[in-house]
């Protein structure tokens, strides 16, 4: 009984990052990535990766590392953990694939202050055990990937006419260039904040409609 | 008092404990350390990726070298020092950052050894950042006879034309460079000198212009004097 309801926990803290906290959609963190590198869908892909990389990496050693850590001075010792996992994978990038990286350009190195991964740290690391860290670590970087990779795809197919570089409508697509550039990015973010809000406001709604037929046939 | 509230008073108490300020040389010693680390995990990576990205931008420059000049199968970097052209000793294994300021030429060969031309770099400011390109340049007759775009960020959809569209680039086919490359609309070309411009990203297309000119005023007398002296040199090597 007790194992299932960890069980229950750990996939809720999973979970979490992907729907109920999902950090783009709900939180709204990580605009700055979120909107500037998601023109193609392997460019979100790329940023989602390396942000994941850095996020599990950092909660590992923030979260193993928590009574180590003094108090005073834990926020600069989550940047600097933070940072050397950025610089690591700026590296990797640079010899893996060095298009993406220079398409990717300076915010490889912005990840560093992507306020997701510094506000996991202080929020939850720093304070559960590190098997929960890693889950809820992953949990939030499937999430951010996905709201990224949810911005990147519909942004290239309209905008380029293509998916993950594949030509999809031939010659005769005219591609709306506007999806590519950052307004695009714009329009893209807020139809989906737009759809998250509705659904949620729906679901809430309908919940409430549901308490109030019980209280009464009761 | 319920237990609960002894509870909460004693973890109050243990919580404070803790926080009545450790000594400065604790938190100095606690973020050296992590600093330390990070330094070691840091070298070792760059230790590890600098030969692969090394390895990476010299291939990107080679595919761009013999992209520019056609037929080209062997290359040598000739470096310009004192207004003259010599060869550039390249150190295997030198672990020294490229020097951003030398100014750098790529002299092709094709099978037989015969110099076919020069692919020259170059940069200008164009419509969003600094443009960068290598273009093909036979000394002999004096033309233009390849180009490609290395770095841009020209506007998708319009600026980004001088490397997207075909027919812009069958402007650098056969290009005189002297007297000086100017722009004309499409469809008005009637000199070998004369670009024709992007309807639609004439801001960009000009910057490329401009970016010929300006690469081939530093190289040109050097080029002319480098071709003089190496058509002695090969005549007297032969072989």
């Amino acid at each position: 009984m007790s194992e299932l309801t960890t069980n229950n926990q750990s996939a809720q803290e999973f979970l979490k990052g992907l729907w109920e906290e999902n950090p783009v959609f709900i939180s709204v963190l990580g605009m700055c990535p979120a909107l500037a590198v998601t023109n193609t869908a392997i460019n979100s892909l790329a940023m989602g990766l390396a942000t994941t990389f850095v996020l599990v990496s950092s909660s590992i050693l923030v979260s193993s590392l928590k009574s180590v850590i003094p108090k005073q001075v834990r926020i600069t010792a989550y940047i600097i953990i933070i940072a050397t996992f950025v610089t690591v994978v700026d590296f990797a990038l640079a010899a893996i694939s060095p298009t993406i990286h220079k398409e990717l350009g300076a915010f490889i190195a912005l990840i560093v202050v992507n306020c997701l991964i510094l506000g996991r740290q202080e929020a939850f690391a720093s304070k559960k055990s590190v098997g929960l860290s890693i889950l809820d670590a992953l949990g939030m970087s499937a999430g951010f990937t996905f709201a990224l990779l949810c911005i990147g795809i519909p942004r290239e197919i309209l905008g380029n006419g293509s998916l993950f570089n594949i030509s999809l409508f031939g010659d005769s697509f005219e591609p709306w260039i506007i999806m590519i550039l950052p307004p695009g990015g714009f329009f893209m973010l807020g139809f989906l904040l737009l759809g998250f809000n509705w659904y949620t406001e729906k679901k809430k709604e309908r919940n409430l409609l549901k308490q109030e037929r019980n209280s009464t046939n009761q | 008092m319920s237990e609960d509230n002894v509870n909460t008073v004693l973890s109050l108490t243990s919580e404070q404990v803790p926080e009545s300020e450790p000594s400065s040389l604790k938190l100095v010693l606690a973020l050296g350390i992590a600093g330390l680390l990070s330094g070691i995990i840091l070298v070792g990576t760059f230790i590890y990726t600098d030969p692969i990205i090394r390895a990476n931008k010299e291939a990107a420059m080679k595919e761009a070298i013999f992209k520019v000049l056609p037929e080209c199968t062997d290359y040598t970097t000739l470096i310009l020092e004192n207004g003259k052209l010599t060869e550039k000793i390249i150190e295997v294994d030198s672990k020294k950052e490229d020097n951003k300021d030398e100014l750098l030429v790529y002299a092709g060969y094709n099978e037989s050894k015969e110099l076919i031309g020069f692919a020259i770099p170059g940069s200008e400011p164009g419509f969003q950042d600094i443009i960068g390109a290598i273009f093909g340049y036979n000394g002999t007759e004096k033309i233009i006879i390849g180009f490609e775009v290395l770095e841009s960020k020209e506007t998708p959809g319009l600026g980004d034309k001088i490397f997207k569209d075909a027919d812009f680039q069958t402007n650098f086919t056969k290009l005189a460079v002297q007297p000086e490359i100017i722009a004309v609309k499409i469809g008005q070309k009637q000199n070998p000198n004369e670009v024709e411009t992007i309807t639609g990203a004439t801001i960009s297309s000009k910057a490329i212009i401009r970016l010929l000119n300006k690469t081939m005023a530093i190289w040109q007398t050097a080029i002319d004097d480098y071709i003089k002296e190496n058509n002695l040199t090969v005549s007297e090597k032969d072989e």
